[in-house]
């Protein structure tokens, strides 16, 4: 039961104002921004008690969305909701900035009254919004086309429009995870885990039944012994690679079917139309490594530091590795930096603190290295520099989790298309999250 | 100063400061502050020197960086060599960045100390007023340490630039008032007096503000500067406003070096040579006078100019509270002031009116406002103000007009803000008792306000009623007759009900006549009430019930009903319970004459200092102005009478709970010197009686020694206090269940009364310790005291009438003692009883270690109180106070004498008069082993004799005690009775005083 919705520029400035219940009064407006927005201290925790009401806020570049309650909501509920109602704001009108709020500020105030009733959260699915909230003005529809807006957005498949026709029938299919990982300076892995999304975007007619298969360790298992032979699992565990994943936990889109997935874990479901996200997962279990940053640092006397940074690739050398960019730290009284790389392009960073070492592209099984010289002022402090971690970014063409797409399926019994006239296309994109090694 | 030019405005900086107030957010804001403390470390490491400019324009960026909350940990350095620079801005950033960011323990420290010295011995006077700014501003104790030898030198030397004498004045003010005691006075004292004449209105002001604070401390050093300020002072008043240039402001002459010159001769008394105090008295006139003039400016500046120096020549006219004319004159000034309309001149007008209300000259011209105090009261709009002018009416309240300022602050007491309700009611309740002519009146106006600010009325309130009309016979009546009346309306506050329910169960039968307040109406009147109060309140209806039994026999039946009852019978509230329990049975069994015995009419209190005064004092601090001077002092005569009998009550030790009536009866006369009005042949006539009975009534009574003795309360001293030690007693103790509420009362009260009489002491004297103090009465030598600071150890020897102690004070931490001081203080009896000599200790201990300081003591006569021995020094830089009662105890002078059993039994003999002997049965506190008992008579000083007592297991012993005048001796009869573990110690020497005081110290052991 959120109380209100205010989203604020980042001079706390309200850019909107929306309030769903009367416990909310025109003071929580300010309250969060004298509390938080311009805190004397950098407020990090997204939840903010202030008299007695609760403040959840995300940022999106420097836009605040916060959102109000003076009741003991579900803090999860919330987060979710304000995510999706960054995503709907996406998906109307681009970025999320300061000019494209106020160029419509109309729009938002119309979509928050459609996704928030009262305070609960309503139908956010951005396809079926599209249908009923539209920025060209009001078209004149026909009575028909009313009654079947209000028969979508009252039904039972509240996410799905009846009446779709394609042309050609496609399907995309991504698989983005975000591969988090501590190390130890010696190599040890201290905390490792993956989370990843199914991303789909389909554009098929009618209302097709899709089935989607992976290669989750539950279902693996239960078909290696219910239909499989001996032979087959042994060859599945005598083959190079891993076949299977265990999922530590997931969550789906509202168009799976939970209770088949409950009894058969089997994932099933009417697809929305146009873009959306099926399922979000987590797996902590052998996870591939992609990279592996081997630090070396070396204090020559008070005024120097000598540190030295390879970096390991660690996957197939047929695939190449993007966008990599290690950050190196340094101390906080650096007066000078000599850098020497082999490969990229390395530069010190005053603003940041920090080394930033870039490289376009890297194969598989390569190596890359990069010296630097740290001078350092001599300061009265004695406090000892606390050596921040190495964080490391990347993006690969695999999915770190081993994660596999074994199968998805289209069925639509009431027009004339098959599962083989449907075009798929399946991508896998492993990013870094938090990816740092202690030095 | 000489003007910043155009070129020196650093344009690296004003584009750094520029850029961050354009940045979008925090973190853009950090990186840029990030990217330009790099820069500037570049700038500092790189090795080629940096030229003066540079490096003042990035010292002021690290400044300006540190100002937005980041720390800086570098550029020290540079900001030190600027200070070495010739250029002033340059010197002024190094100066500047020193004063904010460096810290005492910095290594830089003697390279910073250094410049400044320099600085100081400079011939160009910006130099050293960069420098004496600086000190100033840091003003630490290290820079203290450093420079105030230096100041005073540049202070009063001839050649010094007037701004230069202006700086140094202002920045040994800094230095004395950070560390006072390191600013050394010495013969420039007398020449900073003579600055009060110098030609520059700016070093006289800054000498004034100096000059007021030393002569604070140390008045006889600048006596002299009362003339020179008065000379001063006229010269100002009577100067035509244009005289004096650039310290005129807004037609006023000098205000700020008036009000600071009016400021320092309210640091000595009225000048006592004539022509001086002409002059003073002549300025003042003229002040008073100026505020007649119209004025020459309608700016808001020029009013508050000149109010200032009026205010403050009004308060130094009341310091010298010796002009009746000068005082009558700022009355008048003051009352106008009341009707001005400014808010802050009329706030201002009340509060100097409330002490000049204090002065006997003035009060009659103050009570001339009393219309207007009382029209503020009711009209202003601010709450402080109208604060302000309820001490006012307080303070002009006297017998002529008590009840017109009652009545109206009683009025006002409906709609006064809720902040100062408490106030009033207690000023109400105050100005009522002192006032009061006729108590019909004090009770009348006591009442309504229980009724109308009943939440704001405290204990102490209620319980000053009741003790009045206790003692007032002729009231008792009427109090019955209005609380009855005040009981009627549908809610009443619970206040209320207690005075009601205490006032009926005592006086009831006054009003019971009336067909209208019969005892039944009476007793359902009260009844109606009990179900709405608290467990307290219930507790004393009850009290009251049973008091009705007493009085209305016709209602006892339905009394007993409601005592009968589950609700009161097995209440869940054992305080309830019990006295349900016990009155029940009381109002069955007993007769009727027991009854009226025990449940007789309150004996009067004791006149004493009324509480509510003390809760009043406490509540505001010290400076609590009293209407009348006399009265006052009357009272706090009256105030130590009534103390000193109190403490006499209070150390009356409560008997141990008897084990049969026979027992009681040997017990009960020791506490004799409880402050009763009843003689003591009188005493023991109404208690034999119920205790004949009560062991007819064993029920009640062995139920009665279940409950603790301890809950006897000192206060109660009433008859039923006989019939059972527990918790039934307190109806007579202002009927509170634990004894701690009505004993705090008079605790109160007691303390309060001796703080006015030391009224110097600014901090409260600390607790004396004396937690260890029993443990030393049979040995010699131990630890006394030990918190985390401080450990007191002891060792003692004595020999007949001398003794010596050595003291022990170990320092537990690890920083040293500053100013370490103990001093042995002996209370008055003591004072010519014992003589103490303390050697001197050292002022300095260090950390860890101990100092050892010795004392010498010698028994003039015998004693009874012990002496106190008081710490203070400082740790840390606070002042740590403590106090330590010194274990010297009379049996410490007692001296062994073996006899046999023969002579034993002819001096027990002899020693046979009555007050000759204590005797003292208690229960014993330790296990009963023989050899420990032994080993304790034996450190008490006195010999054991063997074989004397025909019964093995008692113990006998003899001793002598030397005093410088007299030789007592002393016999001791110890008898044990392990099955019942109790003892009977008995006592017989030559002093009773001292048979007495042994007894109690001996007793305490076992």
């Amino acid at each position: 039961m959120i109380g209100g919705l205010f989203i604020y520029n980042h001079k706390g400035e309200v850019l909107i104002s929306r309030v769903y219940r009367d416990d909310i009064g025109r003071n929580a407006v300010d309250a969060f921004r004298v509390n938080v927005i311009h805190a004397r201290q950098q407020v990090r925790s997204p939840v903010n008690n202030i008299a007695r009401t609760s403040f959840f806020h995300v940022k999106r570049s420097n836009i605040w969305l916060a959102a109000v309650t003076k009741q003991n909501v579900n803090a999860a509920m919330v987060f979710e909701f304000l995510y999706k109602m960054c995503d709907v704001m996406a998906a109307y009108f681009g970025k999320i900035s300061e000019e494209n709020i106020k160029n419509n500020f109309v729009l938002i105030y119309e979509l928050l009254d459609e996704i928030l009733d009262f305070g609960y959260p309503q139908n956010s699915e951005t396809g079926a919004l599209k249908t009923f909230i539209t920025q060209q003005g009001i078209k004149s529809q026909t009575k028909e086309e009313q009654s079947q807006i209000t028969s979508q957005v009252t039904g039972q498949i509240g996410w799905r429009r009846e009446g779709i026709k394609y042309r050609r029938n496609e399907l995309f299919l991504d698989v983005l995870e975000s591969v988090n990982l501590l190390m130890s300076p010696q190599g040890q892995v201290l905390s490792a885990h993956v989370s990843g999304r199914v991303v789909m975007k389909s554009y098929l007619s009618g209302m097709p039944e899709c089935k989607f298969g992976m290669n989750d360790k539950i279902v693996i298992d239960k078909q290696g012994k219910g239909g499989a032979t001996d032979e087959a699992a042994k060859s599945e565990l005598g083959g190079s690679g891993k076949q299977s994943i265990a999922i530590d936990d997931c969550t789906f889109h509202q168009c799976v079917r939970l209770s088949k997935f409950d009894s058969e874990r089997s994932i099933s479901f009417i697809p929305p139309d146009g873009d959306y996200e099926l399922m979000r997962y987590r797996t902590t279990k052998d996870i591939i490594l992609p990279f592996r940053v081997i630090p070396l640092v070396r204090e020559v006397g008070r005024t120097k530091l000598e540190v030295k940074v390879v970096i390991k690739s660690n996957f197939k050398p047929s695939l190449l590795a993007q966008k990599i960019e290690v950050r190196i730290p340094t101390p906080l009284n650096t007066s000078g930096v000599q850098v020497i790389c082999m490969k990229g392009k390395a530069k010190y960073k005053a603003s940041e603190n920090a080394i930033v070492w870039k490289i376009k592209r890297m194969a598989g099984m390569k190596e890359s290295q990069i010296s630097a010289e740290i001078e350092l002022l001599p300061t009265n402090d004695k406090k000892k520099w606390a050596r921040p971690p190495i964080s490391m970014n990347f993006e690969v063409p695999f999915a770190p989790s081993g994660l596999k797409v074994r199968y998805l399926k289209v069925f639509e019994p009431k027009l004339n298309y098959s599962d083989h006239d449907v075009i798929k296309w399946v991508r896998y994109i492993g990013r870094s999250g938090i990816y740092e090694t202690r030095c | 100063m000489p003007a910043v030019s155009k070129g020196d405005g650093m344009r690296g900086l004003a584009v750094f400061i520029s850029d961050i107030r354009n940045c979008k957010s925090k973190e853009a804001e950090i990186k840029r502050i990030n990217k330009e403390l790099a820069n500037i470390r570049s700038k500092f490491k790189g090795d080629k020197a940096l030229d003066g400019y540079s490096k003042k324009k990035y010292v002021c960026k690290l400044l300006f960086i540190f100002l937005l909350g980041h720390d800086i940990d570098f550029g020290h350095m540079e900001a030190v060599n600027l200070l070495s620079s010739n250029k002033y801005t340059e010197k002024q950033i190094g100066y500047l960045f020193i004063s904010v960011l460096v810290n005492s323990n910095s290594d830089l420290i003697s390279l910073i100390n250094n410049g400044i010295k320099n600085d100081l011995a400079s011939r160009n006077p910006t130099f050293i007023n960069l420098a004496l700014h600086c000190i100033a501003n840091v003003g630490s104790r290290e820079m203290a340490e450093a420079f105030a030898a230096d100041i005073p030198r540049i202070l009063v030397a001839g050649d010094s630039m007037d701004s230069v004498k202006q700086s140094a004045a202002l920045c040994l003010l800094r230095l004395n008032r950070t560390s006072p005691d390191l600013v050394p006075m010495g013969e420039w004292t007398a020449r900073v007096v003579h600055l009060l004449n110098d030609q520059h209105l700016g070093v006289v002001t800054a000498a004034t503000s100096l000059i007021t604070t030393l002569a604070q401390k140390s008045p006889d050093d600048f006596k002299t500067s009362v003339s020179l300020a008065v000379a001063r002072l006229s010269r100002i008043v009577t100067s035509a406003s244009t005289d004096l240039q650039d310290y005129t402001y807004y037609f006023v002459a000098a205000p700020w070096l008036s009000v600071k010159l009016l400021r320092l001769l309210q640091c000595y008394p009225p000048p006592e040579d004539g022509a001086i105090r002409a002059r003073l008295v002549e300025c003042l006139e003229s002040i008073l006078n100026k505020a007649q003039e119209p004025p020459k400016s309608k700016k808001v500046q020029h009013s508050n100019a000149k109010n200032a120096v009026l205010f403050e020549a009004i308060s130094l006219i009341i310091h010298h509270d010796s002009e009746p004319t000068l005082l009558v004159r700022a009355c008048n000034q003051l009352g106008q002031f009341l009707q001005h309309r400014e808010t802050n001149l009329r706030y201002l007008a009340l509060e100097s009116m409330c002490t000049l209300a204090s002065s006997e000259f003035s009060h009659e011209a103050v009570k001339t406002h009393i219309e207007t105090v009382i029209s503020a009261l009711k009209t202003e709009r601010d709450v402080s103000v109208r604060q302000r002018a309820v001490d006012l009416l307080y303070a002009m309240c006297d017998r002529s007009n008590s009840k017109q300022i009652v009545a109206e602050m009683l009025s006002y007491l409906e709609t006064a803000d809720y902040s100062i309700r408490e106030e009033i009611v207690l000023k109400v309740a105050i100005l009522a008792e002192k006032y009061a002519v006729d108590y019909t009146w004090y009770v009348d106006t006591i009442l309504s306000l229980i009724r109308m600010a009943g939440d704001y009325v405290s204990e102490e309130v209620w319980y000053r009623v009741i003790q009045i009309v206790i003692n007032r016979d002729d009231v008792q009546g009427y109090a019955a007759k209005t609380v009855f009346e005040a009981l009627q309306a549908p809610a009443c506050h619970e206040n209320l009900v207690k005075v009601g329910g205490y006032i009926l169960g005592e006086f009831g039968n006054l009003i019971a006549g009336d067909a209208r307040s019969s005892p039944l109406v009476q007793f359902n009147l009260l009844h109606s009430k009990f179900h709405l109060c608290s467990v307290p309140t219930r507790a004393l209806l009850l009290s009251a019930y049973i008091k009705f039994i007493n009085l209305f026999p016709e209602v006892k039946g339905t009394i007993q009903e409601v005592l009968k009852s589950d609700s009161q019978l097995r209440n869940a509230d054992v305080e309830l319970q019990q006295r349900a329990v016990e009155y029940l049975r009381l109002s069955c069994i007993a007769s009727t004459d027991i009854l009226a015995t025990v449940l007789e009419e309150m004996p009067p209190f004791p006149e004493r200092e009324s509480s509510i005064l003390a809760k009043l004092k406490r509540k505001k601090g010290p400076g609590v102005t009293l209407p009348d001077l006399e009265d006052q002092r009357k009272e706090r005569g009256a105030n130590v009478n009534g103390g000193s009998e109190h403490g006499a009550s209070n150390s009356a030790a409560t008997p141990s709970p008897p084990e049969s009536a026979a027992d009681l009866l040997t017990a009960a006369p020791t506490p004799t010197n409880r402050p009763r009005p009843v003689s003591s042949s009188s005493l023991l006539q109404p208690m034999l009686s119920p205790l004949s009975c009560l062991s007819s009534l064993s029920p009640l009574s062995s139920f009665a020694h279940q409950g603790t003795a301890a809950t006897m309360s000192a206060t109660a001293a009433g008859p039923l206090f006989q019939v059972s030690p527990s918790t039934s007693t307190d109806l007579l103790g202002l009927a509170s269940p634990a004894p701690s509420t009505g004993g705090s009362l008079l605790v109160d009260v007691f303390s309060e009364l001796h703080a006015p009489e030391q009224a110097s002491a600014e901090a409260p004297a600390p607790p004396v310790a004396d937690d260890n103090f029993s443990r030393f009465v049979c040995k010699n030598n131990g630890v006394l005291y030990e918190n985390q600071l401080l450990q007191i150890g002891l060792k003692s020897e004595y020999r007949q009438n001398l003794g010596r102690m050595y003291v022990f004070f170990g320092n537990k931490t690890s920083t040293q003692f500053l100013n370490f001081s103990a001093s042995v203080l002996c209370q008055e009896p003591l004072h010519s009883q014992l003589n103490i000599h303390a050697k001197p200790a050292d002022p300095t201990v260090e950390g860890g270690a101990q100092l050892q300081q010795t004392l010498n003591i010698e028994c003039v006569s015998d004693f009874v109180d012990a002496p106190v021995l008081n710490i203070q020094f400082r740790y840390g830089g606070t002042l740590q106070k403590m106090a330590v009662k010194l274990p010297i105890t009379l049996n410490k002078f007692l001296q062994p004498t073996e006899m046999v059993s023969q002579d034993f039994f002819q001096r027990w003999k002899q020693l046979g008069a009555p007050q000759q002997e204590v005797q003292k049965i208690f229960k014993s506190k330790h296990s009963m082993d023989t050899e420990v008992t032994k080993a304790k008579i034996i450190g008490f000083g006195a010999a054991l004799l063997d074989g004397v007592d025909p019964n093995p297991s008692n113990f006998v012993g003899a001793g002598v005690i030397h005093t410088k005048t007299t030789q007592v001796g002393c016999l001791l009869r110890l008898e044990p009775n392990t099955q019942a573990q109790m003892y009977r110690l008995t006592l017989r020497t030559s002093r009773d005083t001292v048979s007495q005081r042994l007894c109690d110290l001996l007793s305490d052991q076992f």
